[in-house]
């Protein structure tokens, strides 16, 4: 499949952060007819026919999600969630550091849609290079009398601003965002209420992922019928992959949702290094369960992955070859979730730490038989016992590795440890 | 939310905190006592309730590091990209310390982390603001040559 990308169009270019760059491609057009042609409700309208779901990983319809915001006039708020830290994701990272632009028009242009009056950009801490494109970008954008006072002379006022998260991963989950965007510990609330209802200090916010900022734009210039042309039925619009892992060419990818796993693989990204086989994928990133190599023609869209048991996730894709240990993998992954639980409820802070001592001692080679048991009974007891989705996709990364590689962790108790080669 | 979440706070001032915790780490080096309670003062709250955020959050440092900090990501596609623990083994070596550990002479400080969203060009380390990629031993002793070279 050849596509002409939408989302990484100017990405190669030169300079292709610069405001300059972006107005000269097109930029802010979409923003000036938005303002020009549509009323608020009218863009809520639009989105939904495109039928865009959320790219931040959960596929929530962002339409449906603008509908939601009340009409009221009190305080509305937008938060750009750019707080990317599930192991694999590297795409919002390259939005961000090479078209800033693209994903603050869309933002203003959803901002718009939904009345609010304030965007918070909230951004991980550890990403410096993209600390000093969002601010560099706003700026510009402020200069060129897209942001602040009566925005190209439409009667609209937006602020916007950078917030720089503090390494802690549960911060990317929204209600644990808006918590740190207060200055508090960024622990999750209980939803409902949903942000839309009371969010940023107790009022309305719209939360959305980079990515899905970054197609508005172009649903403004081409239409709903356009973007919902593009990909499946259920899956409408391009996608930015991360390629990781065992492959030749590792990186970002942008293709239709619905391409097929293994042309994407294969075909764009140079097959597995050595001419070694497909041991396992991990589609959507960390907290997805892996497929197995019988499944590689499974194409990449919400509904196919979701029917397959798994996730599409963030789009982050990482390659396993043949000689990958599947134990690790699954012990790497409760590390990562281990350290990054927020601790606020028990079954995810005990419950994963114990998942890791279990994982450790079965790859070190001190496993027992029952220990599968006991992992099983872990994932039982974490699994929708959480006060966020973190639990679940603890669970969904360790049991969903078990279930489809029970042989290799009965294998390493058999053996006493790892047979793969180091 | 428990009522009265909201109460009897000033947001404007509230939500300063991350803010004014990464001035107060600027400037001290770390989150010292003495620096929570000045930010405190300032936002009008207190050391107890500054220290209990604060310390949710990783990137605050509560003891001081070195002048550089390695910081090198232990996730999964930097070890399968031949990272993670081989770098910090590699790292620990050259330097003489462990991980979690700082040089005697304060100069390096040597730390794992998760994912750094740079997985499609792993392995990756981060030293102070800068991001390493594509990561080779070799880059590593270079890298680090350099750093031993600088005042
Ligand atoms: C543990 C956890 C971490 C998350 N991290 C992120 C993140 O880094 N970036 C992101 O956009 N969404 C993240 N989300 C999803 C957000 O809660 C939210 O659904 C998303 O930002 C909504 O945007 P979207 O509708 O555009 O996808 C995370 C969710 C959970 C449960
Ligand atoms: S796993 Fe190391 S950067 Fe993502």
């Amino acid at each position: 499949m050849t596509f002409e990308p939408v989302l990484l169009r100017r990405t190669s270019l030169p300079r292709s952060d610069s405001i300059d760059v972006y107005l000269a491609n097109d930029g802010y057009a979409a923003l000036a007819r938005a303002l020009r042609d549509y009323a608020p409700g009218e863009l809520i309208g639009l989105v939904k026919a495109s039928k865009l779901r959320g790219r931040g990983g959960a596929g929530f319809p962002a339409g449906l999600k603008w509908g939601f915001m009340p009409q009221s006039d009190g305080p509305k708020y937008l938060c750009v969630n750019t707080d990317e830290g599930e192991p694999g994701t590297f795409k919002d990272r390259e939005l961000v550091e090479k078209d800033p632009h693209q994903i603050i028009e869309g933002a203003i242009i959803a901002a718009y849609a939904v009345g609010a009056e304030r965007a918070f950009v909230y951004i991980r801490g550890e990403f410096f290079q993209g600390i000093k494109s969002w601010i560099k970008a706003i700026a510009d954008a402020y200069a060129r009398g897209f942001l602040g006072q009566n925005i190209l002379g439409s009667g609209y006022d937006l602020e916007m601003s950078v917030h720089r998260g503090a390494g802690a991963y549960i911060c990317g989950e929204e209600t644990a965002m808006i918590s740190s965007l207060e200055g508090r510990r960024g622990e999750p609330r209980l939803k409902p209420p949903y942000p839309a209802e009371k969010g940023y200090w107790g009022q309305p916010t719209l939360v959305h992922n980079v990515e899905t900022l970054a197609n508005i734009p172009h649903i403004v210039n081409h239409g709903a019928e356009w973007f919902a042309s593009i990909g499946t039925e259920k899956s409408t619009g391009p996608k930015i992959f991360c390629v990781s892992g065992h492959v030749y060419r590792r990186g970002v990818y942008e293709f239709p949702l619905g391409i097929s796993l293994r042309e994407l693989l294969y075909e764009h990204a140079g097959g597995v290094p050595g001419g070694k086989a497909i041991k396992a994928v991990i589609p959507g990133g960390a907290s997805t369960p892996p497929l197995t190599a019988d499944q590689l023609d499974i194409t990449l869209d919400f509904e196919s992955l979701e029917g397959a048991g798994s996730a599409l996730g963030t789009g982050a894709i990482i390659v396993l070859d043949e000689d990958t240990c599947m134990v690790d993998v699954a012990r790497r992954s409760a590390r990562f979730f281990a350290h990054e639980s927020c601790g606020r409820c028990t079954p995810c802070r005990v419950g994963t730490q114990r998942a890791v001592d279990v994982l450790e001692a079965i790859e070190a080679g001190r496993g027992v038989p029952e220990d599968l048991d006991r992992l099983e009974a872990l994932c039982h007891g974490i699994s929708g016992n959480t006060f966020c989705p973190m639990g679940d996709a603890v669970v969904s990364a360790i049991g969903g590795t078990l279930v489809r590689f029970r042989d290799e962790f009965e294998e390493h108790i058999s053996q006493g440890g790892c047979a793969a080669p180091a | 939310m428990e009522p009265g979440y909201y109460a009897e706070m000033d947001p404007a001032k509230r939500a300063m905190l991350l803010t004014a915790l990464y001035m107060a780490q600027e400037q001290y080096g770390y989150l010292s006592r003495e620096a929570m309670e000045r930010v405190g003062r300032r936002l009008g709250m207190s050391p107890r309730e500054v220290y209990n955020t604060a310390t949710f959050y990783s990137m605050f440092r509560t003891e001081p590091v070195g002048r550089y900090l390695i910081q090198v990501c232990e996730g999964l596609s930097c070890h399968l990209a031949g990272g993670a623990e081989d770098l910090v083994a590699h790292l620990e070596d050259r330097l003489g310390i462990s991980a979690g550990q700082m040089t005697g002479d304060g100069r390096f400080s040597l730390q794992m982390v998760q994912c750094l969203a740079a997985c499609g060009s792993s392995p990756a380390m981060r030293i102070n603001d800068t991001l390493y990629t594509n990561l080779t031993l070799g880059q590593v002793d270079t890298i680090l040559q350099d750093l031993e070279g600088r005042p």
